[in-house]
């Protein structure tokens, strides 16, 4: 955890206030709904289908226990009893009451929390690998260079009001568990031949209704520049990203009318100016920032545990777990475990209160007091010795955060959807229980091996499906809900050689009882066609294209046109 | 007569403000005042304005979509600069602001007009931003108070030129 320092703490509490003040002129009539609702926004608190919604700021997914007992007491406090960790390593609370808001956020600071920028336009939460500090790929620790642009980011006068909301993300691995090609700027860090730190910087990624994959601005960046470089950028967005159209507001619209190679060199002429400007980094303050992160005291201990591979050998449903949820660890002896929060039946991500309590205290035990969420929506334990995997499997089974399913079909990407959002065209969660409903042997599961599957219930693509290995979207058509399906996107290069993509529509939409038949037959031709288990579903759409997989859901062309033609006829 | 905070107190105003005409056009230049023309105006008339601009009482007005650019070598003729807010969820003006001060070390009067709130004081004096034409349904009073939101802040800023990072590390040297 980055521990606060005095400074740190009071621009949070002098927010709590200035929020305070904001919340009693809106309730005094004193601010318009327009004007108060750009500053509520920028504070997480959304009006949504039944309630104000308050997204909480978990900075780059990391939390200390201390804080998620804290989020445990607001959630029962204020709230109905649950809450909901959402793709962007957050959490979301979806009934606290307007008036309330201030004293929430007063309570959070008392545990270094806030829900500072996590929505409007604005600069938003850093995301990051949920591995950062322990994967065995590390380039570097990526939440220390969260933490500095959290820092820049945070009441950034001057971006302040972007013409569009903002999202950046950090990867310090060689894999990018970052999904960095998806955002509005995301990092890759990279070491030169002289073992120096830099950025490979991609702009103008992201998803939503104009899905796109970044452009790489810069090869490399040295890290003293990482600073006057965004600030660069950004000033360039601030000034010419278009603000008449809330759907071209987004930095890869400008990037796409500039032309990357246009925008780049917009972006160099005034990076000319602030380069090596006082907001340079110096290796001081990147050393200030690694100090004031509390580090595990790991023991010393042997590579491999008897008494764990005793019980691999025994206990198959240990080893499943052991096999999807249990992740390799830079220092010996130690594992990355995570908790899978998508059960069958249970809206994924969603975890009540005495859950929360509950991990809190895994995580005491077992994980150095701290945790992370991914943008997968599980939570990891980041620190777990192998002698106690069993121990921690057995507890966290009783939980209900023991399906092993991490990396597997039923591990899906899910927005709130119209069961809770006011954006969203369709429900997307029964969406996700009818599949992991379909899909719930085990073996089988394990069979298809490696699989993305991301539901989003509107455009908005909350839940990311332009990046699932197959995705679904609800669409609206006359007032129906229907289900549009995608395949071949990919996250971010995870495996070597797999960069990163987005799906295509394989063709109409379907109802939602059909989803899952649809979903089997695509599985279907997946398994058909791969060479060996080692080839993904995701490998196999790109290496055979689109048209089995469409042939196998709606018959091949000639039956298409067919049904086409009598379509037609009868209308 | 509006009334105008300036240098974090309520003042009475001198200036005024010549917009453009409904379809653009740019207005006429009155003999006597002090008066601030659109940017347009002053780039169209430039040989004309110089003189005018020599006695102190011509300032310029940048609207959201203009640079800063156009005036660069000029901002010294003026004792006053406002920029536009068409409305107050449009941010151009803050980069607009800081370009003045910073790049082009303008140190004369640096207005915002336009949708000038309360809660966006703070920001616009960060930026470079010394006086503020309040739109008129705000109280100017109550606004006078939110220049000590925040006691600091982590980036550099035309009132914080130095970030927050080098004064933590140059006061725990100390």
């Amino acid at each position: 955890m980055y521990l606060y320092d005095e400074i740190d703490q009071k621009l949070v509490d002098e927010r709590v206030a200035q929020f305070r003040d904001q919340t009693r002129r809106f309730l005094a009539g004193k601010l318009s709904e327009d004007e108060f609702r750009a500053l509520r926004l920028r504070n997480g608190l959304y009006i949504q289908r039944y309630a104000p919604m308050l997204r909480i700021a978990i900075p780059y997914g990391l939390l200390s226990t201390k804080q998620l007992r804290k989020l445990a007491q607001v959630t029962h406090q204020y709230d109905r009893g649950y809450g909901h960790f959402s793709t962007r390593q957050n959490l979301q609370l979806n009934w606290p009451k307007l008036e309330r808001v201030p004293d929430i956020l007063a309570e959070l600071a008392t545990v270094q929390m806030h829900a500072i920028q996590t929505s409007g336009n604005s600069f938003r939460n850093v995301t990051t690998d949920h591995f950062a500090g322990v994967a065995q790929d590390e380039i570097v620790d990526s939440f220390v260079w969260c933490e500095i642009i959290r820092q820049w980011s945070t009441f950034h006068p001057e971006f302040s009001y972007l013409p569009r909301k903002f999202k950046f993300a950090v990867n310090g691995a060689k894999s990018d568990r970052a999904a960095v090609a998806v955002h509005d700027i995301g990092l890759h860090a990279v070491k030169d031949e002289q073992g120096e730190v830099g950025f490979r910087v991609l702009v103008g990624g992201g998803l939503g209704r104009t899905p796109a994959i970044g452009f790489v601005i810069r090869e490399f960046l040295p890290w003293r520049h990482l600073l006057t470089y965004i600030e660069a950028i950004l000033r360039v967005y601030n000034r010419y990203g278009r603000r008449d159209n809330i759907h071209k507001a987004r930095i890869k619209i400008l990037v796409k009318e500039r032309g990357p190679e246009k925008f780049r060199e917009e972006v160099d002429a005034e990076w000319a100016h602030l380069k090596d400007g006082p907001a340079t980094l110096v290796p001081e303050e990147v050393a200030r920032i690694e100090s004031r992160f509390t580090r595990p005291s790991y023991l010393r201990l042997p590579a491999t545990d008897a008494g764990l591979e005793a019980a691999l050998a025994t206990e198959r449903a240990f080893a499943n777990w052991h096999k999807r949820n249990v992740h390799p660890h830079k220092k010996a002896g130690y594992a990355a475990v995570t908790l899978s929060l998508k059960k069958t039946g249970v809206p994924p991500g969603d975890v009540t209160v005495e859950q929360m309590e509950k991990i809190a205290d895994l995580a005491d035990r077992y994980s150095f007091g701290e945790l992370r969420v991914s943008h997968e929506q599980n939570l990891i334990f980041a620190d777990v010795q192998l002698a106690a995997l069993h121990a921690l499997w057995q507890e966290v089974k009783e939980l209900g955060f023991a399906t092993p399913n991490v990396g597997l079909l039923t591990n899906i990407i899910c927005c709130p959807g119209g069961d809770f959002c006011s954006l969203a065209n369709a429900k997307s969660i029964p969406v996700a229980e009818a599949i992991q409903q379909r899909f719930d042997d085990l073996d089988y599961l394990h069979d298809i091996g490696e699989i993305d599957l991301n539901i989003s219930g509107c455009m908005n693509a909350c839940g990311h499906h332009h990046v699932g290995h197959i995705g679904i979207l609800g669409v609206d058509k006359n007032g129906e809900e229907w289900y549009q399906i995608e395949i071949g996107g990919n996250q971010g290069e995870i495996r070597p050689g797999r960069g990163a993509s987005l799906g295509k529509v394989i063709g109409p939409s379907f109802a939602r009882a059909e989803v899952p038949d649809v979903i089997e037959k695509l599985i279907g031709c997946y398994l058909a066609r791969r060479d060996s288990e080692a080839e993904r579903f995701i490998d196999v759409v790109h290496r055979v294209g689109a048209e089995p997989f469409k042939e196998s859901v709606y018959g091949n062309a000639d039956q298409r046109a067919a049904h086409r033609r009598g379509q037609l006829a009868s209308a | 007569m509006a009334t105008l905070i300036k240098e974090r107190r309520i003042v009475a105003d001198s200036w005024h403000l010549l917009e453009r005409g409904p379809k653009g056009e740019l207005p006429e230049v009155p003999a006597r005042g002090d008066v601030i023309v659109p940017l347009g105006l002053w780039l169209a008339r430039r040989e004309e304005l110089l003189a005018r601009a020599e006695t102190g009482t011509l300032g310029a007005w940048i609207d959201a979509n203009e640079g800063p650019e156009a005036l660069a070598a000029d901002v010294q003729r003026f004792p006053l600069i406002a920029v536009n807010f068409p409305k107050f969820g449009d941010g151009r003006g803050y980069s607009i602001a800081r370009l003045l001060r910073e790049r082009y070390s303008f140190k004369g009067e640096l207005r915002a007009i336009g949708d000038v709130l309360h809660d966006h004081l703070f920001f616009m004096s960060q930026c470079g931003f010394d006086a503020f034409a309040l739109r008129e349904d705000q109280d100017p009073q109550e606004a006078l108070s939110v220049f000590g939101t925040f006691s600091d802040g982590y980036q550099t800023s035309v009132l914080r030129p130095v970030p927050l990072f080098r004064r933590r590390l140059a006061a725990g040297k100390s």
